[in-house]
């Protein structure tokens, strides 16, 4: 049996919005359990139950997600092995989040087909299907290949292959002065390499920041329309899906519960809610509406504010903008035909650094700079539309998180005062895991780099 | 017409640096050996430079003390000047480095050779394998005398074929004029092997005496006394300093408008140098932004007014390098003593061997040193030891020693070659070791005395003494994890002196000696042990204690590693019937032939998907089935 525990996520990208992390291996529960907390331990719970409970950062003990899981101990698994499922509801970044603290805790990142050969080599399946175990594990592997290959085309395996060689140059001077101490190659202190490290860190970071572009353009940007009653939400909606999808009446409180639509919006894909406005009332029903609103806004990665051009600013106004205040918001000023009794200034005011766009919804006017404006609040100058490559991959995410993960113990043994050849272990480790992304980790270029780069020879 | 000379269980052709340690833990397993060689005045002759170690090729040295290997104790007599290496650094990447004094060497270790018994050193050139069904049978040497063995060592360095290139000038030669070995090179051929021409070079030597020493800076050895064997007791103490100069753009102008007479540049060269020791030529080409160039100018002894000028190899033409010379600062009126040159020779691919260093083909026959592509007499050294017991254990019936990447330098060195082949001279380097904070200097007797003395080549009382060391580091560390240090006056003060935090609470003091500034000395004047340890067993203490942490993740890999060694795979697995496994793999495997899944592994080509098949293949029982049909 393999002595190692491995994991991965087991359900086929951006499918659905449940993910499953699957661990497999001696060590399964005991790692589930040190992320895990719930009515018990899962090691105390019974095999093959599915238990409720939420996954903490181990280290601060914050919880990060609420999570179904399930117990499955040996021999009776797909696996023979000891196994544990969690699943995850919050889509990729969740599910991404508890792999990477699954690997903390010591498992390892599966092999495409992994799982199945261990099922064949501990003999849950037979020996005649080992041929199919086999066109499993190159099929499975060549896909991983396929897609690895497309991903890492164009921008984002530049990106990556300039952070390795950065990584490769600073090993290969530590290696330099490892290797010919009397070579007069200025000496790599721990301040360069915490330099490079940090340098590398905050790199992958915006990396793994495209991953959550990515996600976003095949989830669609989660966006909520918000505004007091009447304002024209309802309207915006519809005049952004090009449809008449919501009902728009005269009569304030019309929509009474939470409307979903798709849209693309200058290649930003938007998952639009319509909410009920908000105000302060004493209605049972759109009371209850009001804090479903309140609830959406928590989980919306974009807000639309609607105020209305025709009327003073209100209290419940105020409170929008309180409520929207840690998120991306565009601040919307409709039905701009009619006489203006809004405070401009003020709104710009409340508005801070977020952007303010004027719209008459039902003259059609201001349409355009909305659509700009979203776009460049999603693209933010960073990536340029056209040529643009996400980081995607679950096994990608994991490798990049792993990577992040090795330069930060570098940049720790730093701080530990650890000799500059120790801290090159880590640093080294980023580099491979790097390597993995782009399917390349050939260890002969650290000694080709250290040739090409510095003069050596008697 | 040829005669019977004799016979004897192994045979090593050769007494460069591998061929000696073949020869010598050969005999010493209690094999009847005879070493043949070209010249008997050249027995460990350096045809390079005039040291030994360096960063990894030093672990190298202690490591084959630690298996019953020579050179360690031969240097630790006949050096001018030691020094330790990177000694601000961490303790996986310290080295110790002799300048040696090049006769006494060769002297101190051609009389080793003389006393050893079941050793007969003898003068002769090679010129024939006797092989009958893919098994080696003896030699037959020029002058007709036909020797029979059970087993052969190859060692002949650069000698196959070799050919001086000095500016325009050529000839067949060995290396400084020796006789080359032409004949040995073509039944290589004849018998199946497949071959690779490589080249390296030398720079001139001149005489010390018109050096200007003033326009240089000194490089002293070490106060402290050192040594690379653990047996060794006596030190040297007069050393010899050597001293560094530079190049500049004088040097550098004449290098370039010499160019085209550079056998280089010009095509005549048609062997693969290896990067890292390019001549000066190259230097001067490839990095023609760096103002200056070290040169260090070496003694070779101390009965010699010879020095080596490191950093100024080449192959220019002689009048060139007499010119060269004179723009150096210290060197304006040296007189040269010999020219540099630069050698061509066969090697053999050494992907042909198994990780014995046994060849595929011919049951038997073993091959060491240069002429498995790699260059250094360290590297050399290491492999004809490995050669030379896996030879006499061959006698002997025993199965082979073959040592893990996770064991030592040499494992990582002899798997490179075996599993990766090497397309240029193959220098050991510490990044080529993945697992070197476990593979330190200080440590080479603790890792491999055992096996030394398993095999038969430490002694009963070396073993002893081994134990004992063992056996204090370990008291020593649980201890420390025992002791409470708590805040005291005492405590404070030495946190002080020390420059670490002032404590806050009481610690255990291996916790304690875990601070950065903290030494195992300052530990126990707090928690004073009960009698004073040596300073190797404190100095194990101490880093075993500090780096705990980065020990015990390796050792954790190296777990991993160890299992995937213990899948053997059978030497005649049909890879090419594995469909599963890619093409270029197959092909991979089938020519390496690894013998675990770890070595297939790093096959070059073969990637972690087709180790999985692999390993599912292997289980599925369909191997057997392979194996009878082949029978
Ligand atoms: C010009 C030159 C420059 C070098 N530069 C460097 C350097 O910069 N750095 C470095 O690390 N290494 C260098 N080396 C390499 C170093 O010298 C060798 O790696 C090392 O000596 C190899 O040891 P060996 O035992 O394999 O072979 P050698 O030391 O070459 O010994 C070969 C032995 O085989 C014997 N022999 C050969 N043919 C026969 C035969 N047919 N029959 C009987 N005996 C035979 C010879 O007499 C000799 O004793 C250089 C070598 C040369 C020649
Ligand atoms: N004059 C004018 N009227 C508008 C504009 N936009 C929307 N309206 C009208 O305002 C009224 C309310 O529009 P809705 O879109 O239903 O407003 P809502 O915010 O969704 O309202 P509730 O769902 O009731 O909270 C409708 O009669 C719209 O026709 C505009 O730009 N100008
Ligand atoms: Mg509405």
């Amino acid at each position: 049996m393999d002595i190692d525990t491995i994991a991965a996520i087991s359900t086929p990208m951006g499918e659905g919005a449940i993910g499953i992390v699957r661990v497999s291996g001696k060590d399964a529960i005991e790692v589930a359990d040190r992320l895990y907390k719930g009515k018990m331990t899962l090691s105390e719970v019974e095999s093959h139950t599915i238990n409720y409970g939420h996954i903490i950062e181990p280290s601060t003990g914050e919880v990060t997600e609420e999570v179904m899981v399930s117990v499955l101990k040996e021999p009776r698994t797909y696996t023979k092995e000891n196994m544990v499922e969690i699943n995850c509801h919050g889509g990729l970044t969740s599910v991404n989040r508890v792999l990477q603290l699954v690997l903390n805790e010591g498992a390892r990142l599966a092999e495409p087909g992994e799982f199945t050969k261990r099922a064949f080599m501990n003999g849950r399946i037979d020996l005649s299907q080992a041929e199919g175990v086999m066109d499993l594990i190159r099929a499975k592997t060549d896909r991983a290949m396929n897609v690895a290959m497309n991903q890492v085309e164009g921008k984002l395996s530049k990106r990556i292959q300039t952070l390795r060689q950065a990584l490769l140059e600073t090993v290969a001077h530590v290696e330099v002065n490892i290797d010919y101490p009397e070579y007069d190659a200025e000496e790599m202190t721990l301040e360069i390499l915490q330099e490079k490290g940090t340098f590398v860190m905050k790199e992958i970071d915006r990396l793994l920041q495209t991953a959550q572009q990515g996600k976003i353009l095949r989830e669609g940007l989660s966006t909520v329309i918000i505004g007091r009653p009447n304002v024209g939400k309802s309207s915006l909606l519809n005049s952004l899906v090009h449809e008449n999808k919501a009902i728009v009446t005269e009569i304030p409180g019309t929509t009474r519960d939470v409307i979903e639509e798709y849209v693309n919006v200058r290649g930003v894909p938007l998952r639009l809610l319509d909410t009920a406005g908000i105000r302060d009332t004493e209605d049972i029903v759109e009371k209850l509406g009001v804090e479903r609103s309140r609830k959406v806004i928590k989980d919306a990665e974009l807000v639309l504010l609607v105020l209305n051009h025709n009327e003073p600013l209100t209290e419940s106004d105020q409170e929008l903008f309180e409520l929207s205040d840690e998120h991306d918001t565009i601040i919307i000023v409709n039905k701009t035909d009619l006489v203006d009794n809004i405070d401009m200034s003020k709104v710009r005011n409340l508005a801070g650094e977020r952007p303010v766009v004027t719209t008459s919804l039902l003259m059609d006017e201001g349409v355009d700079e909305l659509e700009e404006a979203i776009r460049d609040l999603f693209f933010q100058g960073d990536l340029e539309t056209g040529d643009m490559s996400y980081v995607s991959n679950s096994r990608h995410i994991a490798l990049l998180n792993q990577a992040k993960k090795s330069v930060e113990d570098a940049l720790e043994a730093v701080e530990a005062g650890m000799p500059v050849d120790m801290v090159q272990i880590d640093i080294t480790k980023g580099w491979e895991l790097l390597g993995e992304v782009i399917g390349d980790s050939v260890h002969e270029s650290l000694i080709d780099q250290l040739f090409a780069q510095f003069c050596l020879g008697k | 017409m040829s005669y019977h000379g004799g016979e004897f269980d192994v045979i090593v052709i050769g007494a460069g640096h591998a061929g000696v340690e073949a020869g010598l833990a050969s005999a010493r397993m209690g094999a009847n050996t005879l070493m043949l060689t070209l010249n008997l005045d050249a027995v460990a002759y350096m045809p390079c430079n005039p040291s030994v170690g360096g960063p990894a090729k030093g672990i190298v040295v202690r490591e084959m003390d630690a298996l019953g290997g020579e050179m360690a104790r031969n240097i630790d007599k006949t050096h001018i000047q030691m020094r330790m290496l990177n000694t601000g650094k961490g303790p996986a990447v310290r080295a110790l480095r002799a300048q040696a004094d090049k006769f006494s060497y060769q002297h101190e270790m051609k009389q080793t050779i003389e006393e050893t018994e079941n050793l007969l050193l003898r003068q002769g050139m090679v010129e024939e394998l006797m092989v009958e069904d893919g098994e080696i049978k003896g030699v037959i040497t020029q002058t007709g005398a036909e020797y029979h063995a059970k087993a052969v060592v190859v060692t002949t360095g650069t000698y196959l074929r070799g050919k001086v290139i000095l500016g325009d000038l050529s000839y067949e030669s060995g290396p400084n004029n020796m006789q080359p070995s032409v004949n040995l090179s073509y039944n290589l051929k004849d018998l199946g092997f497949e071959m690779v021409r490589f080249k390296t070079g030398t720079p001139p030597r001149v005489n010390g005496q018109t050096i200007d020493y003033t326009q240089t800076e000194i490089q002293p050895g070490d106060d402290v006394p050192r040594a690379f064997s653990f047996e060794t007791t006596k030190f040297i103490t007069d050393q010899l300093p050597c001293w560094l100069t530079y190049t500049n753009g004088e040097t550098h102008d004449l290098i370039n408008n010499n160019l085209s007479r550079s056998p280089m540049y010009s095509g005549m060269i048609e062997g693969t140098g290896p990067r890292y020791c390019p001549s000066i030529e190259d230097k001067v080409v490839r990095f023609n932004d760096k103002p200056r160039h070290q040169i260090f100018l070496e003694p070779e002894g101390r009965n010699t007014k010879e020095v080596y000028v490191q950093g100024l190899s080449t192959s220019l033409p002689e009048d060139v390098q007499h010119n060269i010379l004179k723009t150096i600062p210290g060197l304006q009126n040296v007189r040269m003593m010999r020219p540099g040159y630069a050698i061509e020779y066969d090697a053999i691919v050494p992907t042909q061997l198994w990780p014995s260093l046994e060849t595929k083909k011919i049951s038997g026959l073993f091959t060491a040193g240069q002429i498995n592509g790699t260059s250094g007499y360290e590297e050399a050294a290491g492999q004809g030891l490995m050669a030379g017991i896996n030879a006499a254990r061959k006698v002997q019936h025993a199965e082979p020693m073959i040592l893990d990447r996770s064991d030592a330098y040499i494992g990582v060195l002899i798997d490179d070659l075996v599993t990766k082949g090497t397309n240029e001279p193959y220098r050991l380097l510490t990044s080529r070791a993945e697992y070197r904070l476990l593979l330190r200097h200080d440590n080479a007797d603790l890792r491999l005395t055992e096996k030394g003395y398993d095999i038969g080549l430490i002694s009963e009382e070396r073993y002893n003494r081994f134990i004992t060391k063992k056996e204090e580091i370990s008291a020593e560390i649980k201890r420390l994890e025992k002791t409470m240090i708590k805040v005291t006056d005492d405590a404070q003060e030495v946190m002080k002196q020390a420059g670490a935090a002032a404590l806050k609470e009481a610690y255990h003091a291996d916790v304690l000696l875990k601070r950065p500034e903290l030494t195992y000395a300052d530990i126990i004047k707090l928690a004073p042990a009960e009698k004073v340890l040596d300073a190797d067993v404190a100095e194990q203490v101490e880093i075993q204690v500090k780096y705990k942490g980065y020990i015990s993740k390796q050792l954790e890999q190296v777990g991993k590693l160890k299992k995937m060694e213990n899948k053997k795979l059978p030497e005649d697995l049909d890879y090419m019937s594995i469909k599963g496994i890619a093409m270029e793999a197959r092909q991979k495997l089938a020519e390496v032939r690894p013998l675990s899944m770890a070595q297939a592994s790093r096959v070059s080509g073969v990637n972690p998907a087709d180790v999985s098949v692999l390993h599912v293949y292997m289980e599925q029982g369909k191997l057997q089935k392979v194996g009878q049909t082949e029978a």
